[in-house]
């Protein structure tokens, strides 16, 4: 054999073998889906029955150990009150770590804004959490492969291959990614993944007093939360980003963004 | 082929080699597409049960009931019932064990979360009995005269 050929017929083979058999593969997710059918997490919020006291917040930032003092959370409650002029003012102090203590509506910058009682035609909270998106623009831009969504449903993020470049951060639509102040790496709401896949309940609707929270499998129809979907009439956030979010709101209005 | 060609091509399948055998070493086995596709699961497999096994800090308030069923019951016959035990005492982590002692929180501040009387029409907050912090018995704690477990106002 001359050195030519061999060094030739050694890159194909060294070519060949470093490509592995999976990636030539066609694997429709669909088909995947349908072979495992049982569970798909869903998430229901009822804004009527949240009261803005914050403990899903404290009790979040306690399960899942993200630093109390910064100013970074996994999920948050936002305040809504909507002005008889139809002017929509919202606050979400600390993003409600403490609750909503005051009259006050904190704006950032511009201070402080009370709004006078006869002035307020709607006030209500909304809590926020990670939406788990069946089709999630935070998993698609991820140039590592660091952040996935499970079989069922779940998008969470892998902290030992995350290599903080802050692109599932900006991807996100609903601005419930951020960067973990001690791992140093993207971090968001994972649903509880520890609590739920043993039975649990996540440690927000756990801490929850009123009910307003409530995570359930939404391929099951005697489910509380896929029974909710069917007989009431919920919405979810930002639709138009074709992003098709899980978490679904009763008493949503279009003030909410 | 001139040898000035050869040279540089030789250097480069050197270090595409160099490449690939770092990625079979790097790369864990379980990385690739999973249930989901490439698209939305291509990850390392083993991370979900690393997830799984997070451990968690609240236990609920049937692990409570386990050893403090007195208390449960004091509490279960007063509107404070729908508040789970861990919310003011904090969360349980391996109590007994590890703390030994749950540190309660008996601020202020954790009583008027919903105890501020706020205007909020279309919200279940306006029927929440409320105070306004900043003029009812500042610098008190809510506790030296309203009972968390029976705050009913009648039996003050």
């Amino acid at each position: 054999m001359k050195r030519r050929d061999f060094l030739k017929s050694t890159a194909v083979i060294v070519a060949g073998a470093s490509v592995s058999l999976s990636a030539l593969e066609f694997v429709d997710p669909k088909e995947l889906l349908a072979a495992n059918p049982q569970l798909r997490w869903g998430f229901l919020v009822d804004t009527h029955k949240c009261v803005g006291c914050g403990f899903c917040v404290k009790a979040c930032k306690t399960e899942n150990d993200i630093p109390f003092e910064a100013n970074v959370t996994r999920t948050w409650v936002e305040r809504y009150v909507i002005k008889t002029d139809g002017e929509v003012v919202m606050d979400c102090p600390k993003g409600a770590r403490d609750g909503f203590t005051t009259k006050l509506l904190d704006q950032g910058a511009s201070g402080n804004r009370l709004i006078p009682e006869n002035e307020i035609a709607q006030a209500f909270f909304v809590p926020k959490l990670c939406n788990h998106c069946s089709t999630p623009a935070c998993v698609q831009v991820c140039p590592v492969g660091a952040t996935y969504q499970t079989a069922d449903g779940t998008v969470l993020v892998d902290r030992t291959w995350c290599i903080g470049c802050g692109y599932c951060i900006m991807g996100c639509p609903y601005g419930v990614r951020f960067f973990h102040p001690v791992e140093h790496v993207a971090d968001k709401c994972t649903f509880c993944y520890h609590r739920i896949s043993k039975g649990g309940n996540t440690a927000c609707a756990q801490a929850c007093p009123f009910g307003a929270r409530q995570i359930g499998n939404l391929k099951d129809p005697n489910d509380p939360v896929a029974q909710a979907l069917m007989n009431q009439r919920v919405g979810v956030l930002r639709d138009e980003y074709g992003t098709k979010p899980n978490v679904y709101y009763i008493g949503l209005n279009k003030e909410v963004r | 082929m001139k040898n000035h060609v050869w040279r540089p091509l030789f250097v480069v399948i050197g270090v595409v080699i160099a490449i690939l055998l770092f990625r079979a070493v790097y790369v864990p086995s379980d990385f690739g597409a999973q249930d989901r596709g490439y698209t939305f699961g291509y990850h390392r497999l083993s991370n979900e049960q690393e997830w799984k096994d997070y451990p968690g800090k609240y236990k609920g308030s049937d692990y409570c009931r386990e050893c403090h069923d007195d208390k449960v019951e004091e509490v279960s016959s007063s509107q404070h019932e729908m508040i789970p035990c861990e919310n003011c005492h904090g969360a349980a982590f391996d109590h007994p064990d590890d703390p030994e002692k749950l540190v309660i929180d008996r601020s202020r501040g954790l009583c008027i979360r919903c105890h501020t009387k706020l205007t909020m029409p279309s919200s279940g907050r306006n029927d929440i009995p409320g105070i306004d912090p900043t003029k009812h018995n500042v610098g008190e704690m809510c506790s030296e005269c309203h009972n968390p477990h029976s705050p009913s106002l009648e039996d003050m």
